[in-house]
């Protein structure tokens, strides 16, 4: 059994550590000399970070109304709304040209409105949402799902208004699944490339985030993108280890608590 | 420790019938070139392997199509292989530089030309009119037809002025990783315009039309085709590259859109 | 809707259960009624449909002359503005929050306008009418079983209820707090005099806390009446196994002096 274990583990380790360790530090440090590295970065944090609070301030409400829905269709909803994590993220991409593209479905309507999204920053927003909210989606209903039904009874007996049960109880005592949620859709916002290469396009500055950037750089020098992808392994890491520590002090504040 | 051992058994088991396996395909009828190619080139190279499989009866061509770049790091990582076309000189020259390939040549020809959507939504009808598109679709510096383009754009400017030069890069609104995704944006209407290959642009008669590049500022695109020194199959895979530049192979390229490497112009 | 004078709380209802429909009509006025029967015979989803948490299909519940459902009117009250105190078997406290915020909160929910440190100040005097005044600050999980009934109760008594709902109030308890946590029910609730409805399985909870008693079994009221009528001649087999495990005197024995 442990055997099996270290196999996926060394399995799932080694990539990284040829990562770091292939072509040495100066290669990389060369690397991250190149002038797509800097622009590519500040568009990535940039962008997650409003992508991830669009689908944090959505996908809640939403999230809360799927969990507590009991009308039928909520459950069909619910399935569509993962479809985003199955279909390749270009295809999605594809769908997002086809219905907001300048010829969508909407594009027309968007265009005399004065408004073209394709090929601009908003773009990338929106390719990063569609591919990344279904993750939020999911760790929230689920966590709006396991609150104590109890606690809800109780808190709406006592005259919670909607709202107010939503915001002081709901909110509260699902955050630790919420914040875990948001990480992982996070995670995939910063990771995302088929959908916003083909809805956002690549320039550099503009709509050139750091997997772009990662993969226009192997046209050039493999060493380059190593670089890059390093960066981006490192970033992720910091903040997802960030997200760990944060919800565990959180965690711990609570139970400090439990016996 | 013995269901431990038990799969470590079974473990080595796999792991010594593998070669055997190996041994079977290798001795048996068919023998597998194996044949890399640049992305552009799929149709084409699908129909000379059928003839190629025709005059070889026990051998089958099985393709690997990808960028030229993402070809060559495979080779380069120690993929089996035994011929690379390339869509440019760039890759090749890596590998030969790294003797991992034996005496490179072109084998086809292509011509970056202007392709706009069949409605033409931005009335392009001849290069110069490009700065009339407002979304403008081009490859990435970083890989051939990115760099074919800058080199016509700065040509360009030689003939039209600098007005047009920047008036082209201002409505340059992406700058695509291979040919395919800049047709793709112009077949769906998102670009009023975009730069490709001219054998890419055939393949879309019926979402595309194309603007011929006036002859003095374009620039011919050349594919180098070489048989791998480390190929399994030396002469089968010596045979396929020359039916590629037979006289037979050179008419289904000129049938796609293939300039012949007849008219040559040393690179 | 006798009147003003003494609040009532009458239940009619009829609902589909799945396997079955529970059909039920109660009236409590100032004396607490038990409501008794076997696992599955509907209990709790009795205490939902009158909370509002169950739709039923026909039937109508009464607060004294507020009418909080009414399926041939169409009104249907959200449970947030039936006035219902509802204590779960666990009591339903807060994880999140110190036992003087979860009174606040319902103080919150009830008059909005009110400052924070005013709220917690009143909070403050409800624990202290509790006789825990100096566990405010303590979060739920740090206090024993008897300390969170009271902070519950408190709770639900400074959302200014019109009438109390218990959902098996010591079932979750050892037994050494039960015997105070079901004293110390027994006196709120006499003290308070409001419709009390409460669901158990435990006889000695019924002898403390009740004195009628409704038998529920597959959704149907099959009788109801005094506590001593129903002990006396125990309508089901449930019923008299139920009151066949407890003897009488001494269960109030124990119970009545705390009472007084």
């Amino acid at each position: 059994m442990l055997g099996l274990g270290g196999l996926l583990l060394l399995f799932l380790v080694l990539p990284f550590v040829a990562l770091v360790l292939d072509g040495g530090p100066e290669a990389i440090w060369r690397g991250l000399g190149c002038s797509l590295t800097w622009p590519a970065l500040r568009l990535s944090l940039g962008t997650t970070l409003i992508s991830v609070v669009l689908v944090v301030v959505g996908g809640t409400p939403l999230a809360w109304w799927l969990a507590r829905s009991r009308w039928r269709s909520a459950r069909w909803l619910e399935i569509l709304l993962q479809l985003p994590v199955v279909i390749p993220p270009a295809v999605g991409g594809i769908a997002l040209l086809l219905a907001f593209g300048r010829r969508g479905l909407f594009g027309g309507t968007l265009e005399r409105l004065g408004w073209t999204p394709a090929f601009s920053v908003v773009a990338v927003v929106m390719a990063q949402v569609f591919v990344s909210a279904p993750f939020y989606l999911q760790a929230a209903v689920q966590a709006f799902g396991r609150l104590d039904p109890n606690l809800l009874a109780v808190a709406r007996s006592l005259g919670a208004s909607p709202p107010r049960l939503f915001v002081r109880v709901a909110l509260p005592l699902a955050r630790p699944w919420l914040i875990g949620g948001a990480a992982m859709s996070w995670a995939r916002a910063l990771g995302e490339f088929g959908a916003t290469l083909m809805f956002a396009g690549n320039m550099t500055g503009k709509t050139q985030t750091l997997p772009l950037a990662i993969y226009t750089a192997l046209e050039l020098d493999i060493h380059t993108a190593q670089a890059l992808s390093l960066l981006l392994v490192v970033f992720a890491f910091a903040l997802l280890l960030f997200l760990r520590r944060f919800n565990r002090g959180f965690e711990a504040a609570r139970g400090a608590a439990t016996p | 420790m013995t269901r431990r051992k038990l799969l470590l058994g079974a473990l080595v088991a796999a792991c010594s019938t593998a070669p055997l396996f190996a041994m079977r395909a290798r001795g048996g009828e068919a023998q597998e070139v194996v044949v890399f190619a640049a992305a552009s080139l799929r149709e084409v190279l699908q129909k000379v392997a059928l003839t190629f499989e025709k005059r070889h009866p026990n051998s089958k061509v099985r393709f690997s199509f990808a960028g030229s770049q993402d070809l060559r790091v495979q080779i380069e990582q120690g993929a089996k292989v035994d011929v690379f076309a390339s869509a440019d000189w760039k890759h090749m020259k890596l590998l030969a530089d790294k003797e991992m390939v034996i005496e490179p040549v072109v084998f086809a020809r292509n011509l970056p030309v202007v392709v706009v959507p069949k409605n033409n939504p931005a009335q392009v009808r001849t290069f110069a009119d490009l700065p009339k598109a407002t979304h403008l679709v081009v490859g990435a510096a970083e890989v051939p037809i990115g760099a074919y383009t800058e080199a016509i754009i700065a040509a360009a400017e030689r003939l039209y002025g600098k007005a047009f030069h920047e008036a082209i890069l201002a409505r340059v609104c992406s700058r695509e990783l291979n040919v395919r995704q800049v047709l793709t944006k112009v077949a769906l209407g998102e670009a009023d315009a975009g730069i490709v290959y001219k054998t890419d642009a055939l393949t879309m008669p019926d979402k595309v039309q194309i603007i011929e590049i006036p002859s003095q500022i374009n620039i011919v695109a050349e594919y180098p085709i070489a048989v791998l020194k480390a190929a399994p199959h030396l002469d089968l895979a010596r045979a396929f590259v020359k039916l590629v530049l037979s006289k037979e192979g050179q008419k289904t390229l000129a049938e796609a859109g293939f300039n012949q490497v007849g008219k040559q112009r040393t690179k | 809707m006798t009147g003003n004078s003494a609040p009532r709380l009458s239940v009619a209802v009829q609902a589909g259960l799945g396997s079955f429909t529970l059909q039920a009509s109660l009236e409590v006025g100032a004396e607490p009624l038990a409501l008794v029967g076997p696992n599955g015979s509907g209990k709790t989803s009795l205490l939902l449909t009158i909370l509002g948490l169950h739709k039923p299909e026909r039937g109508r519940i009464v607060l004294s002359d507020e009418i909080l459902f009414d399926a041939a009117l169409a009104i249907d009250r959200p449970t947030e503005e039936r006035h219902l105190a509802y204590l779960p078997q666990d009591f339903g406290l807060f994880p999140h929050l110190t036992a003087i915020d979860n009174v606040a909160f319902a103080l919150a929910c009830r008059s909005a306008r009110v400052s924070t440190k005013q709220r917690r100040s009143e909070a403050m005097a409800w624990l202290e009418r509790f006789g825990i005044g100096n566990l405010g600050e303590r979060n739920p999980s740090r206090l024993s079983g008897g300390e969170r009934q009271r902070v519950a109760l408190a709770r639900a008594l400074a959302s200014s209820p019109k009438a109390l709902l218990l959902d098996e109030p010591t079932a979750s308890l050892d037994v050494e707090a039960r015997v105070e946590v079901r004293a110390f029910l027994a006196e709120s609730i006499r003290s308070l005099g409001l419709p009390t409805i409460l669901v158990t399985h435990d006889a000695m909870d019924v002898e403390a806390l009740a004195s009628r008693v409704a038998v529920l079994e597959k959704g149907h009221v099959v009788a109801c009446g005094l506590l001593s009528d129903v002990r006396r001649a125990p309508p089901t087999s449930f019923a008299s196994r139920l009151f066949s495990s407890s003897t009488v005197p001494k269960t109030s024995g124990i119970a009545s002096p705390s009472l007084q």
